[in-house]
């Protein structure tokens, strides 16, 4: 009874610490521009200035951590299994039936919540860490280029908000947040940046969104269908195509005032 | 060997080992389905056909045949048929008529997707059959609609059945406590069958009715709306996943055990906490299926913890599993080698799945090839490996022969470099980016050796199924008399003579006090 105490206690603690380690370990532990999550967007309300936190290198964080978590259980889980299958294989002169424990009650639960502990714990943990990232996916800055898109069998149609419009090609200006709204005229579409690791589907009668932050001007980045949309969905595929402020700028308005004189 | 007898019968062995026959056909549909697309995909560009259409109807029928052809009806069917009224000490299931017409019908839904081949405009809609492309689409949406339909009721049929034989027919002393753990998985399965299918015949009948009848349930002009298929959909699909899961789990414990000679490592847990906390959590998970697909915020952070509480239960019977084998005395017969090989896969696969638990991980994951190589890794590959661990440890019972020891080992250890060489590959390329069901992938062609690999590696996992095949076929007409009891298990099923006449036994089994079906040290 004593030694099922004792786990308990120790389950407990895993569960307490790693929770506390997950509501407070953001900030350092992600490795993020300081002052990122929940802190930041009350900053950035008290500041009046907008404090841009990049969720895609937090992904690449969070993926890391979580593979690290997932291998290490995954090593000794099948380290464990590979011993057991080793040591107990049956050997001339060996016992031919197994021994296994016949479980007492209190150890019987103790080896059913005592894990439930240590998975629950890291649960809870994985779990926090997964909803602070999810909120700087969902906490769109408030300054954006705001482009609406709209997809169909099979292209991608953007509309900015002077009027430009292109298709399959999402021209963006580097270190501007920019935040699509999407719906669709046909099927379900979801539009995929891998590099931006970001994607939401896209359907008509409803309208999603997503954002990212193009960082660095010259290079583009492919946009690809990730929703099953119908024979040709292959090749549904568009770039996100990066420019400096300065010649975005060039370019947008020079499109605006076609897109004004057309209309 | 009478056909006329087979196709008729009512003996709950002949109505499993049809099931097995049938799902088995599925398996190759779908198996050779798999390698057409392997060998599309082996360059960049049309290989076989220049027809993408062609590419997704395989797609289609690769998902649709694997999942309601063959793991669900060859484990809810097959194996449930055959084992649980042997397991449980009865005579026959409780309706055996109703259990003939629900193999008819499962051969009804089998040859109605096999049609899929034989028509003008096969369905192209993938086993999910979102609309509103499967309310355009020039195929037929309604040859899908009606394949999960009839699948559907032969499956609620066998539920009623077996819930009522489980419930009313265990054999005199065998207390709930004493089943083995098999058929607590079945019974968990079918309660979920019997709760989840009606959901799905629901959203696969709305789905017919609007592109045929002219109603709008899933069109927005018309004040329908899209994602509520989705959720209909995934409301039973996820369910689905442990009506697999939980019988293939209940074949390796059955396997372990005997093989391990040694009791399952706390019991209780396995049943009460790891087929009831399932039970309990599989309805409330659903929207992970749906991170990317527009749902609101908060559901899918809801859904995101309730999606990670899973690892409790299948943690717990993991824990019995691996359990089991300590202080046994194993030995590594073909079932076991298998058995053993879905150990290592599970793991794989089922904690690839926790990045998908994460709505945040997904937004880059999901859709994408990693997703394929995960679920093939948890549920295609792992039940697939249960269902042939299965098949040989109760093949000296079903055909009272055994087969042929060494293609056996030879045939898993192909199959498990095959897997490995595929799925592994696949969860690789998957997280840089690869989208899935693509039958082109020009503007991925960094891509193009890692999908030549996994071409080779399909092809050497087609070489150990096939193995695998003809070893039964020729075991089952060649085999040298294998005994009644060849691995010596303290199981009902194996106290009845191999194979077991109609009626199972002379006179009806009843079992001891201190009798259970793994109580190997107290002989």
């Amino acid at each position: 009874m004593n030694r099922i105490l004792k786990h308990w206690a120790a389950a407990a603690l895993i569960a307490v610490s790693s929770v506390a380690m997950a509501a407070g370990g953001d900030g350092q532990s992600s490795g993020q521009v300081p002052g990122s999550g929940n802190a930041s967007t009350l900053q950035y309300l008290q500041k009046g200035q907008a404090r841009i936190t990049d969720p895609a290198p937090g992904w690449d964080h969070l993926w890391k951590e979580v593979l690290i978590d997932i291998t290490v259980i995954g090593i000794l889980f099948a380290l464990l299994t590979a011993y057991f299958i080793w040591r107990y294989r049956r050997v001339p002169g060996g016992p031919q039936v197994g021994s296994g424990p016949k479980l007492s009650p209190a150890a019987a639960v103790g080896w059913a919540v005592i894990p439930a502990f240590v998975f629950l714990a890291d649960d809870l943990f994985l779990a926090a860490n997964g909803w602070v990232l999810w909120n700087k996916y969902r906490d769109v800055p408030a300054d954006r280029l705001e482009i609406h898109l709209e997809s169909g069998m099979y292209s991608w149609d953007y509309t900015y908000p002077n009027g430009v419009q292109t298709q399959n090609e999402l021209i963006v200006p580097a270190g501007k947040p920019i935040l699509l709204r999407m719906t669709s005229r046909d099927t379900l579409h979801s539009h995929f940046i891998p590099d931006f690791r970001v994607k939401e589907d896209s359907m008509p009668g409803r309208t999603t969104f997503l954002w990212f932050l193009p960082r660095e001007a010259g290079k583009e980045h492919i946009v690809t269908c990730a929703e099953y949309c119908g024979v040709m969905h292959s090749y549904m595929a568009g770039r996100v195509i990066v420019k400096t402020p300065e010649e975005f700028k060039q370019w947008y308005e020079a499109g605006g005032a076609a897109a004004k004189k057309s209309s | 060997m009478n056909l006329k007898e087979w196709i008729f019968t009512t003996d709950h062995k002949r109505v499993g080992v049809l099931y097995l026959i049938g799902s088995m056909a599925a398996f190759i549909v779908a198996g050779v389905m798999a390698l057409l697309m392997r060998i599309e995909l082996s360059t960049l560009g049309p290989t076989i056909t220049g027809n993408p259409s062609s590419y997704n109807v395989w797609l289609y029928a690769h998902g649709a045949m694997m999942i309601l052809g063959f793991q669900i009806p060859a484990l809810t069917g097959f194996f449930a048929n055959y084992c649980i009224p042997l397991m449980i000490g009865a005579k026959d299931v409780a309706f055996p008529r109703v259990n003939a017409l629900s193999v008819w019908l499962f051969y009804v839904g089998v040859i109605l997707a096999l049609l899929t081949f034989f028509i003008p405009d096969p369905p192209d809609v993938m086993w999910t059959g979102y609309p509103p492309y499967s309310t355009i689409t020039a195929g037929n949406t309604a040859l899908y609609s009606f394949t999960v339909l009839i699948l559907g009721f032969a499956s609620i049929i066998g539920g009623v059945n077996f819930l009522t034989t489980i419930v009313y027919m265990r054999a005199p002393g065998l207390t709930w406590n004493k089943l083995n753990i098999f058929v607590w998985c079945t019974l968990g399965a079918f309660v979920l069958q019997l709760i989840f299918v009606p959901v799905l015949g629901t959203a696969v009948t709305l789905i017919s009715m609007d592109k045929y009848l002219g109603t709008h349930f899933f069109d927005p002009t018309r004040g329908g709306d899209v994602l509520t298929y989705q959720n209909l959909f995934w409301f039973y699909s996820h369910p689905a996943v442990y009506v697999i899961f939980l019988p293939f789990f209940g074949v390796l414990f059955e396997i372990v055990a005997t093989f391990a000679k040694n009791r399952v490592f706390n019991y209780n847990a396995v049943v009460y906490g790891g087929i009831g906390g399932i039970i309990l959590l599989s309805g409330v998970v659903w929207v992970h299926h749906l991170y990317v697909s527009g749902m609101v915020d908060w559901i899918r952070i809801g859904q995101m913890v309730t999606t990670l509480m899973i690892s409790v239960p299948v943690g717990l019977m993991l824990i019995g599993l691996v359990g089991t084998l300590y202080k046994g005395a194993i030995t590594f017969e073909t079932p076991m080698l298998y058995a053993l090989g879905v150990l290592f896969l599970f793991l794989i696969g089922g904690l690839t799945g926790i990045p998908l638990a994460l709505p945040s991980l997904t937004l880059h994951l999901s859709e994408t090839y990693y997703v394929v190589g995960h679920f093939h890794y948890v549920m295609a590959v792992a039940g697939t490996f249960s269902i042939f661990a299965g098949v040989y440890y109760w093949f000296p019972k079903i055909t009272g022969r055994m087969y042929n020891e060494f293609w056996g080992k030879l045939g898993f250890w192909v199959t498990f470099v095959g897997t490995n060489i595929v799925f592994w590959t696949m969860m690789d390329i998957g997280v840089k980016g690869m989208p899935r069901r693509y039958y082109d992938y020009s503007h991925f062609s960094q891509f193009e050796g890692a999908h030549q690999l996994m071409t080779i590696g399909a092809a050497i996992l087609g070489v150990g199924f096939a193995i695998a095949l003809v070893n039964w076929i020729v075991g089952a007409m060649k085999g040298a008399p294998a005994g009644d009891n060849p691995w010596k298990s303290m199981s009902l099923e194996w106290t009845t003579v191999s194979p077991p006449p109609h009626g199972n036994w002379p006179s009806p089994p009843s079992v001891s006090e201190e009798w259970t079906p793994y109580a190997y040290d107290r002989r």
